[in-house]
């Protein structure tokens, strides 16, 4: 089985600051990892490839620095690893990046299943997944938190995680899943695998390897424009109730009440006993 | 600070660290708690290739020595100094067997402990032979080609869950030690059992168990080096593992004052954070310098190891002694610097202090280390003079 598993290089933080006069992110100082959801998706396909054989490709567009989460993939256990990379791919938004991906991932043969993380940390949208799969013309489910079977005659059985429960779904191969965090806990690298993530070649492919037509990549081919990227005020003022739940709980309703804010008659006569 | 590490060394270090951090310090106070053997970590460690890396190339290892068990063993040892214990016992154990295993020995052995497949231990203490080593009485009679093994070893560190155990016995009881030898017994085998599991002041992440001989026959094919040469092998065991306990120690304290550090930032008394006054700030820098001091040597006395020195008793003892004596002090601060919190189970430090505790006592008490060091430089003394 063919696995390819797409992953994002991301700044390592939650408190990423941004720059309030260009309204860009502050990435000095901070360290670039593989962004964590794509973590799970690596292990999935890991997973995929230990029950059913067949070879893990970890793919990715950015700059060059970007071989290093590539580096850091291999060390877990990825058969090979392939960089997008050319100036002409820079500044693509969601649609550009969906678009130049899945160009890469035809120049790879295809693939029977593309595992993503459910969004990226720093863009938080989840939108390159799904677009990957329309590229290519394959079916997708996202927020995958199980595979339940993938069976000879080429389907798939998998429970896709809604706020409450879940759906059982089955699909035909090949399909695009993006997956969530409750799907299983990522290994750690293991030395010998480091030891070979050194020495491992890695394939970049520029524009000209790839068939893509020029006007739908990187910042030409991005209709999304940021007009303000800004800090949300903290909410203010407010007030704790604080105490045992009971009272606590009654004390608000009082205030509530007392604030002429229309409860429930009853709620309101029978305080919370 | 640089400590002219190779890049696989850096590698070494980063992962064992990322394994303190990311899987052993969540759950250390539970095993703190509860004093079950951590086997869900050592499986960790062993899909990480971290019991390769002292073991030699040909073996299945990575070909490192004493300096990457002790990277090892000093990061792990950050976040729990008692699970790391496992990690470290099992490197005792497979010293002898790397010292003085012949080919047909090594070739059984050390592929699954590096591996992390099976674990070692090593038995030498018995209730009446602590440090007086050679009071040992438990007895290993020569029948055919086996010997019975009876007596008791006491305190073995990876009782019961090690599977392959080195344990010093008289072959002829009649030389006394020099009548000892270095036998190596399985997991299994009729006649060898486990005593009790001891409740323990600290390192209650590892376990301790008495290893109980009746009757115990092993092939002679098990004799690791020579008959009558088991002393040599435990004296020379000790030589290379003491650097582990060094890096055990080392790492209790490092964590013991990370933990301070932070602590001292956080905690705010008379409206400024205790890390303003000179009173902490002094305990702190003295804390920093000791535990550097205490890298220093542990590293030298690896390196010198690795290196191939002859006479390595020396500096492996005081790279021990230093190490266990700072650890005591550091952590026994770091609490301090808690104050009423670092005496509370919720906080780590307190866990820290009993853990740091055996590191003075275990693989020779620093008494005895002290009386090797003193011998050492008397010897070489004499030897100049000469």
């Amino acid at each position: 089985m063919n696995i390819v598993v797409c992953i994002k290089q991301v700044p390592d933080t939650t408190n990423v600051k941004i720059n309030p006069e260009t309204n860009t992110l502050v990435r000095a100082g901070v360290e670039s990892i593989i962004n964590p959801f794509d973590m799970y998706a690596l292990e999935e396909g890991l997973r995929v490839r230990e029950q059913h054989g067949g070879t893990v490709t970890v793919l990715s567009m950015g700059p060059p620095q970007v071989e290093e989460a590539l580096r850091e993939a291999i060390s877990l256990g990825v058969d090979e690893a392939v960089l997008l990379s050319d100036r002409g791919f820079a500044g693509a938004d969601t649609l550009a990046t969906a678009y130049t991906l899945a160009a890469g991932i035809r120049k790879l043969g295809g693939a029977e299943i593309i595992f993503m993380g459910r969004q990226a940390i720093d863009g938080d949208t989840g939108q390159v997944g799904p677009g990957v799969a329309e590229n290519l013309m394959i079916p997708h489910i996202t927020d995958i938190r199980k595979i339940e079977s993938i069976a000879e005659d080429g389907t798939i059985i998998v429970e896709r995680m809604l706020e409450e429960g879940y759906v059982r779904l089955k699909t035909s191969l090949p399909v695009l899943l993006t997956v969530v965090k409750e799907i299983n806990e990522p290994r750690l690298p293991s030395l010998k695998g480091k030891l070979a993530a050194k020495k491992k070649e890695i394939t970049t492919y520029v524009e000209e390897d790839l068939d893509l037509d020029s006007e739908r990549i990187g910042l030409t081919g991005s209709p999304t424009w940021v007009q303000k990227i800004f800090t949300p005020p903290k909410p203010a003022g407010g007030k704790l109730f604080q105490g045992e739940a009971k009272e606590a709980v009654a004390a608000l309703l009082a205030e509530l009440k007392s604030a002429g804010l229309p409860l429930g008659a009853k709620e309101a006569d029978n305080g919370i006993d | 600070m640089n400590y002219f590490f190779s890049e696989e060394q850096e590698m070494i270090r980063e992962l064992a660290a990322k394994i303190a951090k990311e899987k052993i310090e969540p759950i250390a106070a539970d095993y703190d708690e509860s004093g079950a053997f951590p086997w869900e970590i050592v499986e960790i460690l062993a899909k990480s290739d971290l019991f390769r890396v002292f073991i030699p190339e040909e073996y299945d290892g990575l070909g490192g020595g004493i300096l990457e068990m002790s990277l090892v063993v000093e990061e792990l040892s950050k976040a729990c100094g008692g699970i790391a214990l496992a990690y470290a016992a099992s490197g005792l154990g497979a010293i002898p067997i790397m010292l003085f295993g012949n080919e047909e020995q090594k070739k059984k052995y050390l592929p699954r402990l590096a591996a992390g497949e099976m674990l070692a231990a090593f038995g030498l203490t018995e209730p009446d032979a602590g440090s007086d080593a050679a009071a040992i009485k438990t007895t290993a009679k020569p029948d055919g080609d086996e010997y019975v093994i009876n007596g008791t070893k006491q305190w073995i560190t990876n009782g019961g869950e090690a599977s392959i155990y080195t344990v010093i016995a008289l072959t002829d009881p009649t030389r006394g030690i020099r009548g000892s030898s270095a036998l190596m017994v399985e997991k299994g085998t009729p006649g060898f059992d486990f005593g009790k599991k001891e409740n323990k002041m600290g390192i209650r992440g590892s376990v301790t168990r008495e290893l109980v001989f009746q009757d115990c026959r092993i092939p002679k094919e098990n004799l690791l080096g020579r008959e009558g040469g088991g002393f040599l092998v435990a004296m020379k065991t000790f030589d290379q593992s003491r650097p582990g306990v060094a890096a055990q120690a080392l790492g209790i304290a490092q964590g013991a004052l990370d933990k301070a550090l932070a602590y001292a930032h956080e905690r705010h008394q008379f409206g400024k954070p205790i890390s303003s006054f000179q009173g902490i700030q002094f305990m702190l820098a003295d804390m920093a310098t000791q535990v550097e001091a205490a890298r220093t040597l542990t590293y030298q006395a690896a390196r010198t190891i690795d290196a191939g020195a002859r006479n390595v008793a020396k500096i492996s003892s005081m790279a021990k002694v230093f190490a266990s004596d700072t650890a005591m002090k550091v952590t026994t601060d770091a609490v301090q610097i808690f104050g009423g919190y670092g005496y509370m189970k919720e906080y780590p430090v307190e866990k820290m202090m009993r853990d740091a505790k055996i590191t003075q006592i275990y693989e020779g008490t620093n008494q005895i280390q002290r009386e090797v060091i003193a011998l050492q430089m008397i010897r070489e003394s004499m030897r100049k003079k000469g």
